[in-house]
């Protein structure tokens, strides 16, 4: 087996998953032990509790802008002050019973319901993202290290490739030369495209430490098949590194995505999404701070949220192993 | 050691020759076509057909690639006869936009980039380090907990929320800090510092935190090494044991992500540049992005590519020379 010292270090960084580490290859928590570990630790509850509410939030977001009374692409002319340029009337941005987060300088379209809108987009394209990054991570990273060999080769060259570009710039290159219809499809897969070897990378190496075990061989010799043998032998071993990768994950995709939409290729306006109501309130941070400090403020949440949570369940889940 | 090394720079040369085969098909394949652009409203079919010879865009698909790339290493020549221009190597073309030759602009604006990154890449090892060693000593008390708590919100903050945050703040509300402004070094170093202050704090509190935690977990990890406890053991003091043989193991793979790091913001740290309106390669690459304006995009692409591999190649290579575990060919 040949890794490259970088390779090793990220892995390392990665929560101290290097291949061929003994305590990866040792039984995982049972998934009832995880949860009641969860339940005790009350950053993890909280974090947990605010995501819920986020994703509760994008799944009846026509409700609550019933409840509140504006949609999120309605213009409020009598909101904004004309003779300053458009600034919101009335204290923080315009924050009353009418516009419960005030509304955006300019147009005066009501800043909760594009939060609320706002939010779907986000979720919506994370855990997307997510879903799609752990599968082709998963499949990726066990067949190159069930089969080795050749396959192996081929994948980890590809995957080298792709961690050696620089995502960044590459993305926002390729989503700017694509047309844009569809955004928010293709958001998810030009994240996904280069997201996948992270964890993919990860899952190889576990799965080269299981098939060497006994399990794996004597469901060889009963003669399960490969496909048997990866899905109902290995996988199952691998569920908390997979749970683990795929939480530390979607903060990076929410943040991604806001990134992207901040500058501009991301979600097309009037579409709202988080990203891109911060980067439109960029020219009014000075006059009108709570236009910024809302979305800001329930992003920042949101990923912070995660990375707790992903941080948590990665400790809980490394000592639950420790102790089995 | 010298099969290693072609090994790695005919690795690299692939990574890069994909890298601009990848952007060309894309921008071939996907953008409108860009005469139409650089033509404006009041055009003519033959003004549309000029321009594409000119630029040589009704060539084949292989052909242009090929003057691409060849125009990277020997430079190229558009149009022909009297009104030719030449471009010499490395060339990247011309800006749709300023018809100025990209690798020009590029060259302008890496002054400003590299300023960014260096301060940043200071801030953010000095912090990261020192903060994770605090907290690997004090591991498990209040200190440690703190640390990591800030971490995690450190990691967590979108660089742009904190930009606009801190922007208000220091600036409008307790006017701290003068708005920024580019003023050369030379003019006003005060100003100069002040200016670059806070997108320096910006683009390196996520990687701070990160090295952090890096720094923390390596600290604590080599601590418990057996060659550690014999040091102790045979009675070194704690400074001694510290320093020649906790230190070192723990801080080279620090040292070593560090080079892939900063190798990856000397391409331009778009969000921060932008936010600031610091005049640097990334504030470049996202004015082209809106401005549709394809060589440019596709030159701050390849310089970012190159500026990853060949970080990536001399970590490499720095980490064999640092970290005797690791010696070529015998990872078996």
């Amino acid at each position: 087996m040949t890794f490259t010292p970088t390779e090793l270090e990220a892995e390392g960084a990665a929560g101290g998953e290097a291949t061929g580490d003994p305590a990866s290859s040792s039984p995982p928590a049972s998934g009832r032990r995880l949860a009641r570990a969860f339940m005790r630790d009350r950053a993890a509850v909280a974090c947990a509790a605010y995501i819920l509410v986020v994703i509760l939030m994008a799944l009846t977001a026509p409700l609550l802008v019933k409840l509140s009374g504006y949609g999120p692409l309605e213009f409020d002319q009598a909101a904004v002050d004309p003779n300053l340029g458009g600034l919101p009337l009335g204290w923080g941005g315009g924050i009353g019973t009418d516009h419960w987060f005030g509304v955006e300088p300019g147009n005066g379209r009501d800043i909760f319901a594009r939060i609320v809108y706002g939010a779907r987009v986000s979720m919506t394209i994370a855990l997307l993202a997510t879903a799609l990054t752990s599968t082709l991570g998963v499949v990726f990273g066990l067949i190159a290290g069930y089969f080795g060999g050749r396959t192996d080769m081929v994948i980890s060259r590809i995957m080298e490739f792709l961690m050696a570009f620089p995502a960044l710039i590459f993305m926002i290159a390729v989503l700017s030369a694509l047309p844009a219809e569809n955004r928010q499809a293709l958001l998810v897969v030009v994240i996904s495209f280069f997201g996948w070897p992270y964890l993919a990378r990860i899952v190889r190496g576990q799965t080269m430490s299981l098939k060497q075990r006994e399990f794996v061989e004597s469901a060889k010799a009963s003669g399960a098949s490969s496909a048997q043998i990866i899905f109902k032998e290995i996988l199952p071993n691998l569920s908390s590194t997979i749970i683990v990768m795929t939480t530390l994950a979607v903060p990076g995709y929410v943040g991604t995505e806001a990134g992207l939409s901040f500058l501009g290729v991301g979600v097309v306006p009037p579409t709202p999404s988080w990203g891109q109501m911060i980067a439109s309130s960029v020219s009014w941070y000075a006059v009108d701070p709570a236009y910024f400090l809302f979305p800001g403020a329930f992003l920042f949440l949101l990923v912070l949220s995660f990375t707790v949570l992903g941080d948590r369940i990665k400790k809980i889940a490394e000592s639950g192993e420790g102790r089995a | 050691m010298i099969r290693f090394l072609a090994n790695r720079l005919l690795g690299m040369a692939v990574v890069l020759f994909l890298v601009c085969l990848f952007t060309y098909v894309i921008f071939f394949l996907l953008s409108p076509d860009p005469a139409v652009q650089i033509c404006g409203k009041n055009c003519t079919p033959e003004a549309i057909d000029q321009i594409r010879a000119n630029l040589g865009l009704d060539e084949p698909f292989l052909a242009q690639f090929w003057t691409f790339l060849s125009g990277l290493f020997v430079g190229r020549t558009y149009g022909t006869g009297a009104n030719a221009i030449d471009c010499v190597a490395p060339c990247l073309g011309y800006s749709f936009q300023s018809s100025q030759p990209v690798t020009d602009m590029i060259l302008q604006r890496l002054p400003v980039s590299a300023t960014v990154a260096v301060g940043a890449a200071v801030l953010w090892l000095l912090a990261g380090v020192s903060a994770g060693l605090v907290s690997a000593v004090r591991e498990g008390k209040f200190t440690d907990r703190f640390i990591t708590g800030l971490t995690l919100t450190g990691m967590s903050v979108p660089n742009y929320v904190l930009a606009l945050s801190l922007q208000f703040l220091l600036v409008v509300t307790l006017g701290w800090l003068p708005f920024p402004q580019a003023v050369p070094f030379s003019e006003d170093p005060l100003q100069w510092f002040m200016n670059f202050l806070m997108p320096w704090i910006v683009l390196s509190i996520g990687a701070a935190a990160v090295y952090t935690r890096l720094t923390r977990a390596n600290v604590i990890e080599t601590l418990q090494e057996n060659y550690v406890r014999t040091a102790r053991a045979k009675g070194l003091s704690p400074g001694l044991v510290w320093r020649r043989h906790a230190l070192r193991p723990a801080l080279t793979p620090i040292v070593t992500i560090f080079g892939m790091d900063f190798a990856g913001l000397l391409g331009g740290a778009l969000i921060t540049e932008t936010v600031f309106g610091l005049n640097g390669v990334g504030k470049l690459a996202a004015d082209s992005i809106t401005k549709n304006d394809q060589p440019v995009i596709m030159g701050v692409t390849l310089l970012a590519a190159f500026l990853v591999v060949v970080g990536n190649m001399v970590v490499d290579l720095l980490y064999t020379a640092i970290d005797p575990r690791v010696r070529v060919g015998s990872a078996a």
